[in-house]
C-alpha cells in the first residue's frame, strides 16, 4: 500500500504538484492520467525519490520512504519507462540483470529467472546475448519490463510504457500485459495520457489537472460521475467508446430480453463488456448470441446487435437520471 | 639524393645507441606526461560533467593554458621547477589537459539522460552509474581525446631538448644549429614515425569492441606506466658540478668535442637551449655553460668567462654577409654597411646586449643610442628606391645589428628597408640569403669557415686559431663559392665560452678551462 500525503514539488516558480493525497491499495492498477504538465510523471518520479517532494510525506505500507536510502527502496521498485532506457552496451541478458547484481543473487537464479521472464514475456529464445539495438521497439519494451519484474518487486511504476510503440504493437503489448498472471499480484502505478488505455488497464483512474487531483476513482465513476466540467470534458470526445468498454452485459441485464435458443450460437460471459459483445455480433456469421449471466443463478440470454444496442441505450438513460 | 639517403643511413647507424636513447626518452616523457595529464584531467571531465556550473570555467582555463606558445611554457617552468625532465613533464602535461577534459566531459554528457534515469531507478549508485554506464559509453569519446593528447605530446615533447629534458629534439636542433640535415632528419623522421605509430595503435583500442576493452581498458595505464619507465630520470652524477651546452655546441669541433680532445675534459651534461641557459646557471641549477663571450646575460646573471687557454675556440668576428647580386642592384650600399666596422668591440657589444637582455630596452631604442653616441645617426630620408632586406637570427645581438644597419641605410640613402628578423639558427639564415629572400645578415667568421664551409679538418684546424686567416678564407672562398661577399667586420669577437657564476669561480679558484679540468679530475 502506498500512501501519498500533501505532496507539494516546485520547479523554479511553478508549482508542478500542489497538495496531492492518494492512496494505491495492495495489488491494484492506479493510472494517473493528465495532460502534459499536470504533474502525473513528477508525482509517478517522486515514489521512487528520482524526485524529492518539497513538502508532504510518501509512505510504502506505513514506512516513510524518506527514512531508506534511494538506492535500496528503488532496487524492491520496478520502474518501467517511455524510453525504455535499456543500456546500449549490456546484453539482453545483461540489462534484466542489473538489479540482481545489485542484490548479489548468484549466476544460476539469475539465470533461471531471466529465462523464466522471457518465456513469459513471450521474447524470443535467441535474444540473451543480441544487444538491445538488434531488437524491434516492441522487443525491447518487453526487455524494459522484464528488467523491472526480475527481482518481483512488490511495486511498478510505469511512466507512459506503451508511448514510444505502434499502435499495433502497443495494442497486442496491452492486451498481453493485461493477461501478465506476474502483473496481476502487483501494485502498479502508471502514468498516461491516452485515456483509451487509461480505462482498459485501470482499477482506478486519478485524473490530475496544474499538479492537483480532480477525481480519483474506478473508471465507470469518472464516466457517469465526473467531479467536475473538466473531468467532464475530458472525457467527452471518447465518452461513447469508453461507455462500451466500461459496462458489461451484467450491467445491462436487467435491459436484454429472454428470448429462445434456435441453433448453435457463441457464448460469453456476463462478464463481458459491451464492446466486445458487439465485436463478436458483427463479425460472425451469426447474428445472434448466447449470454451467460453469474454462475450463481445460471441465467441465459440469447439477443442480436439490435436487442443489445437497445439494453445499452436504455441502461445509460437510467444511470443519467441518477 | 642516393648520396643523401646513404649519408642519412650511416649517421643513423652511427648514432644508433644515442638515437635510441632520444626515442626512449622521448617516449617516456610522452607517456609520463600522459598518465598524469589523464590522472588530473578524467576526475576533472567526470566532476564538471556532474556540476554543469563548473564546466565554463575549467574548460576556460585549460584552453587558455593550452594557447601558450611552448617555449614560453618551458621558459616560465624554469624559476618554479628548474630544468630537465620535471618542467617538460608538467608542461607536456598542461598540454595534455584540454583534450582529455573536454573528451572526458563531452563524452559523459552526450550520454542519452533516459539511460541514465534508468540507471538511477534501478537502484544504481553514483559511483555504480560511473563505472557501470557513463564511463564505459563515454569510453571511445575519451579515447579520442587521449589519442588527440598522445599526438601533441611526441610533438611538443621535440622541445623538451631546449630545457635539458632530452628526446628527439636534441638531434632535431642540434641539427638545424650545425646546419647538418642528417642529424635534423634522424630526430625528425623518429618523432613524425612516433606520431603516426600512437595515433594509428590508439585509433584500433577505439575502435575495440565494448566488452573487449573492459579487459583492455586495465591494460592501458599498465602499458602507459611501462612505456613511461623508459624515461630514467637524468642519473646522478659523481662530481658536484654540472654542465648544460646548447646542442650546437655538443655537436661540434670547437665546442664539447674540442673540450673532451684537446682538454679532456669530463663533466656531466645535459643538452639546453640557449634561451633557458643563462638563467639555470644563475640560479646554480647548472654550473658550466657554454655561452657567447658578448652576451648581454653575462653582465645580468653575474657570470665570468672562463680562459681559453688551449686555443679550441676559434674567432667569431661578426661581419655583414651580402649577395653580391645586391650590391650590384644597391649601389652605395656597402659603403652604409661599412659605417659600423670596427666601431664596436668586445665590451661595448656585452653592454648593448645586456641594454636589450637586462634592462630590456628595445634593440631600435638601444641601436639608436648607440648611432647617436657614435654620430652616425641621421633621420630617415624615406625614400623608396628600392627595399633592402636584412635578416638576422633569433638572439638579441643580430637584433640589435639588423637595427644599426636598418637605421644606417635609410639614413644614408633613398633606399627603404624591410627586416627578417628571428630567422632561427645559422642554417636557416644562410638558407634565406642563398635563395634571395634576404640580401644580407651579419655574420661571424668561425661560424662561416665550421659550420658553413666546412672544410677538411685538418685545414680547419690550421687556420681557424688566426682571426686574420679565416677572415680571408672566409672571404675568398664564399666569394668563389657562393657569390657572397663579407664586408669589413664590426670589431667585436663573439666566441664560444665556458662561463661559471663569477662567485663559484672564485671561491673554487677556477678561472681557466685547464684549471676547471683539475679540479673535476680533483673531486
Amino acid at each position: 500500500m502506498i500512501t501519498l500525503a500533501d505532496i507539494s514539488k516546485n520547479f523554479g516558480s511553478t508549482r508542478a504538484v500542489n497538495e496531492i493525497s492518494f492512496t494505491v491499495r495492495e495489488g491494484e492498477t492506479l493510472i494517473l492520467l493528465g495532460t502534459s504538465g499536470c504533474g502525473k510523471t513528477t508525482t509517478l518520479k517522486m515514489i521512487n525519490r528520482l524526485i524529492e517532494p518539497d513538502s508532504g510525506t510518501i509512505s510504502i505500507n506505513g514506512q516513510a520512504i524518506s527514512r531508506e536510502k534511494p538506492e535500496f527502496l528503488r532496487r524492491r521498485i520496478g520502474y518501467v519507462m517511455q524510453n525504455i532506457g535499456l543500456f546500449p552496451h549490456y546484453t539482453v541478458a545483461e540489462n534484466i540483470a542489473v538489479v540482481p547484481k545489485l542484490l548479489k543473487w548468484n549466476k544460476e537464479k539469475t539465470r533461471e529467472r531471466i529465462l523464466e521472464l522471457i518465456e513469459k514475456l513471450r521474447l524470443p529464445n535467441d535474444c540473451m546475448n543480441l544487444f538491445p539495438h538488434q531488437l524491434s521497439g516492441g522487443q525491447q519494451q518487453r526487455v524494459g519490463l522484464a528488467r523491472a519484474l526480475v527481482a518481483d518487486p512488490a511495486i511498478l511504476l510505469m511512466d507512459e510504457p506503451f508511448g514510444a510503440l505502434d499502435n499495433v504493437t502497443r495494442s497486442g503489448i496491452q492486451s498481453e500485459f493485461k493477461a501478465l498472471e506476474e502483473l496481476k499480484r502487483k501494485t502498479i502505478v502508471m502514468v498516461t495520457h491516452d485515456v483509451q488505455e487509461a480505462f482498459e488497464l485501470a482499477d482506478r483512474i486519478c485524473l490530475m489537472d496544474c499538479g492537483k487531483i480532480v477525481q480519483i476513482g474506478a473508471p465507470k465513476d469518472l464516466l457517469y460521475k465526473p467531479a467536475s466540467e473538466f473531468a467532464r470534458k475530458f472525457l467527452d470526445s471518447q465518452r461513447l467508446a469508453l461507455e462500451f468498454k466500461v459496462v458489461t452485459i451484467k450491467d445491462i441485464w436487467e435491459f436484454l430480453p429472454v428470448n429462445i435458443l434456435r441453433g448453435k450460437v457463441n457464448a460469453l460471459s456476463a462478464t463481458t463488456d459491451v464492446w466486445s459483445a458487439m465485436e463478436i455480433l458483427s463479425s460472425t456469421l451469426n447474428d445472434k448470441v448466447q449470454l451467460f449471466s453469474d454462475p450463481e443463478t445460471q441465467q441465459t440470454k440469447v439477443i442480436n446487435f439490435q436487442e443489445l444496442s437497445g439494453a445499452f441505450h436504455s441502461y445509460k438513460q437510467t444511470r443519467s437520471h441518477d | 639524393m642516393i648520396e643523401q639517403q646513404q649519408s642519412l643511413w650511416s649517421f643513423i647507424t652511427e648514432q644508433a645507441d644515442k638515437l635510441l636513447a632520444q626515442t626512449l626518452q622521448h617516449l617516456g616523457l610522452t607517456f609520463i606526461s600522459l598518465l598524469l595529464a589523464i590522472a588530473i584531467g578524467l576526475p576533472l571531465g567526470i566532476l564538471i560533467a556532474r556540476r554543469g556550473k563548473l564546466a565554463g570555467s575549467v574548460l576556460g582555463v585549460a584552453g587558455v593554458l593550452q594557447t601558450i606558445p611552448s617555449i614560453a611554457l618551458l621558459g616560465f617552468m624554469i624559476p618554479l621547477l628548474g630544468i630537465g625532465a620535471k618542467p617538460a613533464i608538467v608542461a607536456l602535461l598542461i598540454y595534455a589537459l584540454l583534450p582529455i577534459i573536454r573528451n572526458t566531459y563531452t563524452g559523459i554528457v552526450g550520454i542519452d539522460r533516459h539511460i541514465i534515469e534508468a540507471a538511477n531507478a534501478l537502484g544504481m549508485s553514483k559511483t555504480q552509474i560511473l563505472f557501470r554506464v557513463e564511463l564505459p559509453l563515454a569510453m571511445s569519446v575519451i579515447l579520442a581525446g587521449i589519442r588527440t593528447a598522445t599526438v601533441i605530446n611526441v610533438g611538443v615533447a621535440t622541445l623538451a631538448s631546449f630545457i635539458a629534458a632530452g628526446g628527439l629534439g636534441e638531434f632535431i636542433f642540434g641539427g638545424i644549429s650545425l646546419n647538418n640535415s642528417n642529424m635534423i632528419l634522424a630526430g625528425a623522421i623518429p618523432a613524425a614515425l612516433l606520431a603516426v605509430i600512437l595515433d594509428f595503435l590508439l585509433s584500433r583500442v577505439q575502435k575495440l569492441d565494448f566488452r573487449k576493452l573492459r579487459k583492455v581498458l586495465y591494460l592501458i595505464p599498465l602499458l602507459i606506466l611501462l612505456l613511461g619507465g623508459f624515461y630514467l630520470l637524468p642519473a646522478t652524477y659523481g662530481s658536484k658540478l654540472k654542465a648544460g651546452f646548447t646542442p650546437e655546441f655538443m655537436g661540434r669541433q670547437d665546442g664539447d668535442l674540442g673540450l673532451k680532445s684537446v682538454y679532456g675534459l669530463e663533466i656531466p651534461t645535459t643538452v639546453i637551449s640557449d634561451a633557458v641557459m643563462y638563467k639555470a646557471a644563475y640560479e646554480g641549477e647548472l654550473d658550466v655553460i657554454s655561452g657567447y663571450s658578448t652576451d648581454g646575460r653575462l653582465k645580468a646573471f653575474g657570470l665570468t668567462i672562463l680562459k681559453d687557454d688551449k686555443g679550441i675556440f676559434p674567432p667569431y668576428y661578426a661581419a655583414p654577409i651580402v649577395r653580391q647580386a645586391s650590391l650590384d642592384k644597391f649601389s652605395g650600399l656597402e659603403d652604409v654597411l661599412n659605417l659600423l666596422a670596427g666601431k664596436i668591440n668586445d665590451s661595448l657589444m656585452t653592454d648593448l646586449n645586456y641594454r636589450t637582455d637586462y634592462l630590456k630596452q628595445t634593440p631600435e631604442r638601444v641601436a639608436k643610442d648607440f648611432l647617436i653616441r657614435e654620430g652616425l645617426y641621421k633621420s630617415p630620408r624615406n625614400g623608396h628606391a628600392g627595399i633592402v632586406r636584412i635578416g638576422s637570427k633569433i638572439f638579441g645581438e643580430q637584433y640589435i645589428l639588423a637595427e644599426m644597419y636598418r637605421m644606417l641605410i635609410k639614413g644614408n640613402t633613398e633606399y627603404d628597408v624591410s627586416t627578417k628578423t628571428g630567422l632561427g639558427g645559422t642554417k636557416i639564415c644562410f638558407d634565406a640569403l642563398m635563395n634571395d629572400q634576404i640580401d644580407f645578415y651579419p655574420e661571424y667568421t668561425g661560424t662561416g669557415l665550421l659550420v658553413l664551409l666546412q672544410p677538411d679538418p685538418r685545414v680547419a684546424k690550421e687556420i681557424a686559431h688566426d682571426r686574420n686567416r679565416t677572415y680571408s678564407y672566409v672571404k675568398t672562398t664564399f666569394q668563389k663559392k657562393y657569390q657572397i661577399r663579407w664586408l669589413k667586420p664590426i670589431g667585436f669577437n663573439n666566441t664560444y665560452a665556458l662561463m661559471m657564476r663569477k662567485k663559484q669561480s672564485e671561491a673554487l679558484n677556477v678561472s681557466t678551462i685547464t684549471a676547471l679540468k683539475k679540479y673535476i679530475d680533483r673531486n
